[in-house]
């Protein structure tokens, strides 16, 4: 068995709101990525997919605030650093995060190499330019982009360009663990065919050891990481591989999500898709129970008073819900796409 | 349902923006007829024009050149009069639910225009607030819990059918979709898609969907035209354009998505 | 609207010019009920008096009841008040250069001092190098200096109506003092009085009202000339935004202060009151108000909700007045206040060069500042006379923009730390 690179174990994080009141909005959520896996975390907007991708990188700044769990990377323990001490040592380093629109993030007045060479000396001061370029030239053109970009300003490059130009940028120094927030979601399908190849790529050839990508696109996250885990509400609802995900899917709530999935292709349209009524629980009081029972079809009334924990079914799998696997998958059965 | 009655086409419509060596060419003399009663899917990449395509259908943009015929009229819309005349038959859904209501009004008022514009402008209130009250609970929403609110207060998918409720009272033959979906979650996604098919079924609509989803486009229309770069590529039913396409940019548009049972061929970038 | 009134008052930068602002406001208000003189009336013969209290003399003597104080040090005062030290120095020069031991006369003594002089100072004596003036001046001197020492009281003679003789009435003895408050005329000139002779802080007060009122006027007819011009070329678009913009263009490039003096000369003196160059003011400073509207309503009008309202079936009007309007009012109240506060300054700009409102009516805090100028009160050292009109400019002014601050960074949270 291969050595996890990230290892979080419940890991709770809340943010505090302008009142005082707090919001888990990272609740007991364990996440473990092997050497060479990637994760995929899929989940509706607000269910705190970003936030955990901010909580996992151990970099808290107001409103955020770290509660409680363990944060390990390649077995140092992060968990409750200094945000200073994590910016200067883990970040760019250990860990890398792209957010969605993180190719807004570079300053139209400097060129490509001055990103590059900024990244590098905040972790390696007095580094000579000359050593840098080269560096960043040979890891242009093993990742495929043209050597000429590193001159060039960034409003001269299109938007698919510059989000590779970004995350080129964000893992020079060859972290282990790359998050990547909706990388490709404000980008045309083929920019973002390009992008998600050269993340994929970023894997294959060792520059990063383990991904963890965040999307509501579940086609995309099929096709781009090894294992999927669903959030809801702050909690992890369930985990598996991408195809047991898709195809086999057992909490009720992962049902719903890939009976909404849209793709076009041949027998879609005899489908009717699945709509999930209501909205998510407000996470200043969440419910007792199950955080999915308003919207849940197998409602019990048990599941409003019990709390749910995550149950290991084997094989890497484990989902939140009180019903047995086999009934929900034969009920599943019975109602037929 | 569908009739071959052609409610909306146009000839040569093109949309030039700018002057001399600024000038860009966003919607290059198109040719389309959309029969009444037929889904109608425009796919396109941002920056393929079908945005402006969209407003010059609504009458929101002027075309540069070219012809649009409504119900076998050439459309005629320079007096504000007559623009309304047209709206009454045409209208529209936002991309942005979060930007499609001005902030600074409530729910009532957004509704209460929808009945004006049907010329119920004099029906005691009584009457409105009941045809209020049937839009409202034809997208699931509780206008009493809704009166005095603002539509900010409510979450995109609720925005989303409120835009849908807006669409119930006003009736329109066509409406237009602007990527009705893009901005909402997955799972609201099916409601909205959904209740605008019952809506085209209750009040017989022809919906126009303008999406970059080619997905989408393949589970809601019947007729799919695909643009790129300002003009139209390929157009036909949805399952020759999408399942045996003939066009390169299509095929390349296709093979670009990410599909559940079909391997995403990565190497072709 | 209650919330945005909360977020308002929420910020302290707000706040602190709004309590600036009203205290200025409430003092212009108030200020008049307490001390209802008209503000430009002239009030003493004789210019620049100094601030304080000025006691009426006649009738400290005559109806006021009389105290006797002991003071040890009242004598020495009188003296000094009489005897300055430079005009000691001049009597030591004067008695050393007449053969006078140096070592006999001290100074500080003034008795011994006075009884030198008095042994010694001959008018008919020239020293040499001493000019007339000097001996003028020592005469004079010798003149204030009679009955320096003598503590008897100044003796009070009236005109005896029948015989037409003087005849002593009174005697106002040395040790002899009155109350303020039981003299019955007395008054109080916090700020002094101004060249003409009047009360400097009822004609600041006044004139601080009078600016406001002219930043009123100014910064709402450049504010509504800005807003319907910006509303109307942003909006419409096409010819419209063609024509307005050239106009726009116009006035931005010629500068404005020259095009105001020039309006306000050739209204000419006669018609220029407070109220005209108040409009004069606006009509020459709307173009940055229109240019800043033009550029937000540019960036509304294609947003969805305008689409949708169009869809509704809306008017322009209606559009501009609900669907534009609203979005930009934050922005349009911040733009006034500004208009406000430039158009005070303005207004003091142009009266300082002699082309402020007719002067006869009303005071303004420009054409104080001119007057103080002219009667170079700054040349001769009356600070009150200027001083506090900058002064008052200047807090004007600063709680004007910090509000303005106040408010941007409510409006532009980029701006919020």
């Amino acid at each position: 068995m291969s050595k996890p690179i990230l290892e979080v174990n419940e890991l709770t994080t809340n943010y505090v709101t302008r009142f005082g009141d707090k919001i888990f909005a990272v609740d007991h959520v364990s996440v473990k990525v092997d050497d060479g896996k990637s994760v995929g975390i899929a989940g509706e907007s607000g269910c705190g997919k970003s936030t955990l991708a901010l909580s996992l990188m151990g970099y808290y700044f107001p409103p955020l605030y770290y509660a409680s769990g363990d944060i390990i990377i390649d077995g140092q323990n992060i968990s409750g650093m200094d945000p200073d001490v994590v910016r200067k040592t883990i970040l760019g380093n250990e860990i890398s995060y792209i957010p969605q629109a993180a190719m807004n993030a570079l300053n139209p007045t400097q060129k490509v190499i001055h990103f590059i060479e900024d990244v590098i000396q905040a972790h390696y001061p007095h580094t000579p330019k000359k050593e840098i370029y080269e560096l960043a030239r040979e890891r242009f053109e093993l990742l495929g982009l043209p050597a000429e970009v590193l001159q060039k300003y960034s409003v001269e490059l299109s938007g698919g360009m510059k989000q590779r130009t970004v995350i080129a940028t964000s893992v020079i120094l060859s972290p282990k663990v790359l998050i990547a927030d909706e990388p490709s979601s404000a980008l045309d399908v083929t920019s973002q065919k390009m992008v998600i190849k050269m993340i994929l790529d970023l894997m294959e050839k060792g520059i990063i050891k383990s991904l963890i990508f965040i999307t509501h696109e579940l086609p995309l996250l099929y096709n781009v990481t090894d294992d999927i885990m669903i959030m809801y509400a702050g909690q992890i609802v369930e985990r598996g591989s991408a195809d047991e995900m898709v195809f086999d899917p057992i909490h009720p709530y992962t049902k719903a999500l890939m009976g909404s999935i849209i793709v076009p292709e041949e027998g879609l349209r005899d489908v009717k898709l699945t709509a999930i009524p209501g909205t998510p629980p407000n996470l200043k009081n969440p419910p007792s129970g199950c955080r999915f029972a308003d919207r849940c079809k197998f409602v019990m009334p048990e599941c409003r008073v019990r709390s749910v924990e995550l149950r290991d079914i084997g094989g890497g799998r484990s989902y939140r819900c009180i019903i047995p696997e086999e009934d929900l998958r034969k009920a599943y059965k019975s109602e037929k796409r | 349902m569908k009739s071959d009655k052609v409610i909306l086409s146009g000839k040569g419509v093109t949309k030039i923006f700018g002057f001399g060596s600024n000038k860009t060419v966003a919607v290059d003399h198109v040719d389309f007829s959309f029969r009444e009663g037929e889904v109608i899917s425009i796919v396109g990449e941002s920056g393929s024009g079908k945005t402006t395509l969209a407003k010059i259908l609504l009458g929101l943009l002027k075309q540069t050149e070219g012809e649009i015929y409504f119900d076998g009229q050439l459309r005629d819309i320079r007096s504000h009069s007559k623009k309304k005349a047209y709206w009454q038959n045409i209208q529209a859904i936002f991309q942005d639910p979060f930007s499609s209501y001005n902030v600074f009004r409530k729910i009532d008022a957004v509704l209460l225009d929808c009945i004006r514009m049907r010329g119920g402008g004099r029906l005691p209130y009584d009457k409105k607030r009941e045809m209020m009250r049937e839009a409202c609970s034809f997208v699931n929403l509780k206008f009493d819990e809704l009166t005095n609110k603002y539509p900010f207060e409510l979450s995109g998918g609720q925005q989303q059918r409120l835009m849908i409720a807006r669409i119930f009272l006003l009736k329109p033959k066509i409406l237009l979709a602007d990527e009705p979906t893009s901005m909402i979650d997955a799972c609201s996604r099916a409601t909205i898609l959904d209740m605008l098919m019952d809506l085209r079924n209750e009040v017989g609509m022809t919906p126009i969907f303008i999406t970059h989803d080619i997905g989408l486009a393949y589970y809601v229309s019947d007729t799919v035209y695909i643009m790129e770069h300002g003009k139209f590529v390929e157009s036909g039913s949805a399952d020759a354009v999408i399942l045996h396409p003939k066009k390169q940019y299509t095929q390349r548009l296709l093979s670009d998505v990410p599909k559940l049972h079909e391997e995403w061929d990565l190497s072709t970038v | 609207m209650k919330l945005m009134l909360k977020q308002v008052f929420g910020s302290g930068k707000f706040v602190i010019g709004f309590v600036i602002f009203l205290a200025i406001l409430l003092t212009v208000v108030i200020y008049p009920i307490f001390v209802p003189d008209a503000p430009l009336k002239i009030i003493s013969r004789g210019t620049f008096l100094s601030p304080g209290i000025y006691v009426n003399l006649y009738d400290s003597i005559d109806s006021a009841t009389r105290y006797t104080l002991i003071t040890d040090d009242a004598e020495a005062r009188r003296v000094a008040g009489r005897l300055s030290d430079e005009d000691r120095a001049k009597m030591r020069e004067w008695l050393i250069g007449n053969g006078v031991d140096e070592a006999e006369i001290d100074g500080a003594d003034t008795a011994q001092l006075l009884d030198l002089w008095e042994l010694n100072f001959d008018p008919t004596v020239r020293l040499p190098g001493m000019t007339n003036a000097d001996r003028n001046y020592y005469i004079r001197l010798t003149a204030s200096l009679e009955g320096l020492l003598s503590t008897e009281g100044a003796t009070i003679a009236s005109t005896n109506p029948e015989t037409g003789a003087l005849e002593q009435s009174d005697i106002v003895n040395q040790t002899d003092y009155v109350h303020v408050n039981e003299v019955a005329n007395s008054r109080l000139f916090i700020l002094g009085t101004d060249n003409f002779g009047r009360d400097v802080l009822t004609e600041l007060i006044s004139a601080t009202g009078v600016s406001l009122t002219i930043g009123f006027v100014a910064g709402i007819v450049a504010t509504s000339i800005g807003l319907v011009l910006g509303l109307v070329s942003g909006y419409v678009g096409g010819m419209v935004d063609q024509v307005i913009v050239f106009i726009m263009n116009l006035f931005t490039v010629i500068p404005t202060f020259v095009l105001l003096i020039l309006i306000s000369f050739s209204i000419g003196q006669e018609s220029r009151g407070a109220f005209t160059i108040a409009v004069v003011i606006g009509l020459t400073s709307w173009v940055w108000t229109s240019r800043a509207v033009r550029a937000q309503v540019i960036s509304l009008r294609n947003r969805d909700h305008v689409n949708l309202s169009k869809l509704s079936g809306h008017s322009i009007a209606y559009i501009l007045a609900m669907d534009i309007l609203p979005y930009i009012a934050s922005y349009v109240v911040m733009a006034l206040i500004l208009q406000i506060s430039s158009g005070i300054l303005a207004e003091a700009g142009l009266s300082i060069l002699g082309l402020g409102p007719r002067t006869t009516e009303v005071p303004t805090l420009g054409l104080m500042l001119n007057w103080a100028m002219i009667y170079q009160a700054h040349i001769l050292n009356k600070w009150w006379a200027y001083l506090p009109i900058i002064l008052v400019i200047a807090l004007i002014s600063f709680s004007m923009n910090l509000m303005n601050t106040g408010l941007d960074q409510v409006f532009n949270p980029a701006l919020r730390d």
